[in-house]
């Protein structure tokens, strides 16, 4: 199968004052097309800045990147034009946020964000839509992520939404222009287990119905076991385990992998009375 | 019917405010030594006459008295006699008003025109040379004392290159009556007199610059700061991981959350700016209020004195009010929370 995304040792590197740290070292990782991949590594291993340096975000400098190839759809990520490389950007490629609460514009509705990103994409992809067509467009993305009375949300502040419903609004977001990868940072990190239950689960749903590929982008094992068929360990920077979930679960090879799999809660066994 | 209530609240509150304001301000003018009735009469005047004066103004009445008579007179709009003048106060203020909110209106569009963008252009090039112009000169315009700057535009423009006047608010004998509002601008356009318009602008450019480049530095600080925070949330990278294009970020995603503290600084600017006013008013012969409240209390002329502090802070007042309404349409949580509380 070939890759939809594909990262080929990736290096980068931070210069702050005056002083260089290696913060990838030759990573690579592969998205099939319509597969669903989690990327996963306790907090400073190095996940988002490879997901930053996939969508073209990593500022520099402080970053640098040394090494390797970021291999979208057959094309250099690295390589091409930046105006090429921002027509992808939102459109090809989208990202679901990971805080809900930030991650929205706070003085503009749900209907002005998300019209603007899609008015900006449409011009981006050359299409021709009007504010008519924009408005259903958002209308129906906002029906896709769930939402019972999208018209009302589409007209609302994100203050006036719950944190479940602004993490929607934000995989909306994600959906508006039908991108064919979705990196996922962490969805629902921020809410309670019960809603970032339902969120994992209406984004593996969507994915599935829209034949996307995933990239999911955590620190916990429970939602790589809930969001992915094919898991990369990430660990200071370096790929230390790879594997399709159930198998790498189940026989874990690396120290570090066996001590995540140790740090999930348990929720069976005796109450310590 | 939300907003009618929330007005109302902030009515109440502001009227509680100026009669706190009467209060410390009478019983400050009348506190400090020195006795209004012998300064407006003279060193020579007898202390008959003194006290004859000192009986009609009611100055030997117990203090809460005095105030009493004082709030009654307000009540009815009636601020009294002018020692000074000899004419009543309302008049000397409703001569000397326009022309003081006049230089103050100006002052203020000139600090915001150019305070605002100027931020802006500091935030979008932080740490390069816009940024550091910017700055440079909001320290140089904050640190220059104001009659400095008038004196050195007074200078510089009305003498050295004469392209500008540089006393009073329009060429001595244009016959013009600004009866309408006091503006001469608005009067102006109003009975289609453009001349006169144009001949008030070009008066007004040096004071009003004068008066504006303080506050314009400060708003140039403060959009700045706003912008480079509001830079760092999430939802201006999140922007820019949808592809929205620099300059739509920049203003519209940007600029708007951070539009509330330079709307709410310059309120609050308003106060030192009638202060400074006076300032201005005295080096370009600007026949204003702010001048006019000075001479009144260096002569203890006790009913103007209150009579100009009641109006500044009626005005202050109410600046601050529409700017709380400004604030609430920018920033729609500001909005959103004051309906549930």
């Amino acid at each position: 199968m070939t890759s939809l995304l594909s990262v080929q040792g990736l290096s980068v590197s931070f210069t702050t004052y005056g002083r260089t740290a290696e913060v990838l070292k030759g990573v690579s990782l592969d998205v099939p097309q319509g597969a669903q991949v989690a990327l996963v590594g306790e907090s400073g291993s190095g996940k988002s800045v490879t997901m930053k340096a996939i969508m073209g975000l990593l500022p520099q400098p402080p970053a640098r990147i040394h090494a390797g190839r970021i291999m979208f759809d057959g094309r250099d990520l690295l390589t091409l034009p930046e105006r090429e490389r921002v027509a992808l950007r939102g459109t090809a490629m989208s990202m679901v946020f990971q805080d809900p609460m930030s991650s929205l514009n706070p003085v503009w509705t749900i209907e002005d964000q998300l019209s603007t990103i899609l008015k900006y994409a449409d011009r981006r992809l050359g299409r021709d839509r009007d504010r008519r067509g924009r408005r259903a467009r958002v209308i129906e993305v906002l029906s896709q992520v769930r939402m019972r009375d999208p018209e009302r949300v589409a007209g609302s502040f994100p203050i006036m939404l719950s944190g479940g419903m602004r993490q929607r609004v934000l995989i909306a977001m994600a959906l508006l222009s039908e991108p064919r990868l979705l990196i996922a940072d962490e969805p629902g990190t921020a809410l309670d287990v019960t809603t970032q239950a339902q969120i994992l689960k209406l984004l593996r749903d969507l994915v599935e119905a829209q034949g996307l590929a995933l990239l999911m982008i955590t620190h916990n094992l429970g939602v790589v076991r809930e969001t992915s068929n094919y898991v990369y360990v990430m660990n200071k920077g370096e790929i230390v385990e790879e594997g399709p979930t159930a198998d790498l679960f189940a026989a874990p090879r690396q120290q570090y992998t066996r001590d995540l799999i140790a740090a999930v809660p348990r929720l069976t066994g005796r109450v310590a009375t | 019917m939300e907003f009618l209530g929330f007005l109302a609240r902030r009515l109440a509150w502001s009227l509680l405010v100026l009669v706190g304001l009467s209060v410390v301000i009478f019983v400050i003018a009348r506190v400090v030594p020195g006795d209004p009735a012998r300064m407006a009469l003279g060193p020579r005047a007898s202390a008959e006459q003194v006290t004859e004066l000192q009986e009609k103004l009611g100055l030997n009445l117990p203090l809460y008295q005095q105030y009493g008579r004082f709030i009654g007179g307000l009540a009815q709009g009636e601020l009294g006699q002018s020692l000074l003048t000899e004419r009543s106060v309302n008049l000397d203020i409703r001569t000397t008003f326009p022309a003081t909110l006049e230089l103050v209106m100006a002052t203020v569009i000139i600090a915001f025109l150019f305070g605002v963008p100027l931020g802006v252009a500091a935030a979008r090039w932080k740490d390069s040379w816009p940024d550091n112009l910017v700055r440079a000169f909001a320290i140089v315009a904050a640190v220059m004392p104001t009659f400095f700057i008038a004196l050195l535009l007074q200078v510089l423009a009305g003498y050295v290159l004469q392209i500008l006047p540089t006393t009073g608010r329009l060429p001595t004998g244009t016959e013009f009556e600004a009866d309408i509002t006091g503006l001469l601008i608005v009067d102006g356009l109003l009975k289609g007199q453009l001349h006169v318009v144009f001949e008030a602008m070009r008066h007004l450019l040096l004071p009003a610059l004068a008066l504006s480049l303080a506050t314009m530095g400060q708003m140039a600080r403060i959009t700045r700061a706003s912008m480079i925070d509001v830079s760092r949330q999430d939802y201006i990278e999140a922007a820019r991981a949808f592809g929205v294009p620099d300059r739509v970020r920049l203003f519209k995603y940007q600029l708007r959350p951070a539009f509330v503290p330079p709307l709410t600084i310059m309120g609050l600017e308003f106060a030192s700016l009638i202060g400074g006013a006076f300032v201005v008013e005295l080096i370009f012969s600007w026949p204003g209020m702010a001048a006019y409240g000075i001479r009144a209390i260096t002569q203890k002329d006790l009913n103007a004195i209150m009579g100009v502090v009641m109006v500044s802070g009626l005005f202050f007042v109410l600046v601050n009010l529409l700017i709380d309404v400004l604030v609430g349409l920018v920033d729609p949580r500001i909005r959103i929370r004051g309906r549930r509380a």
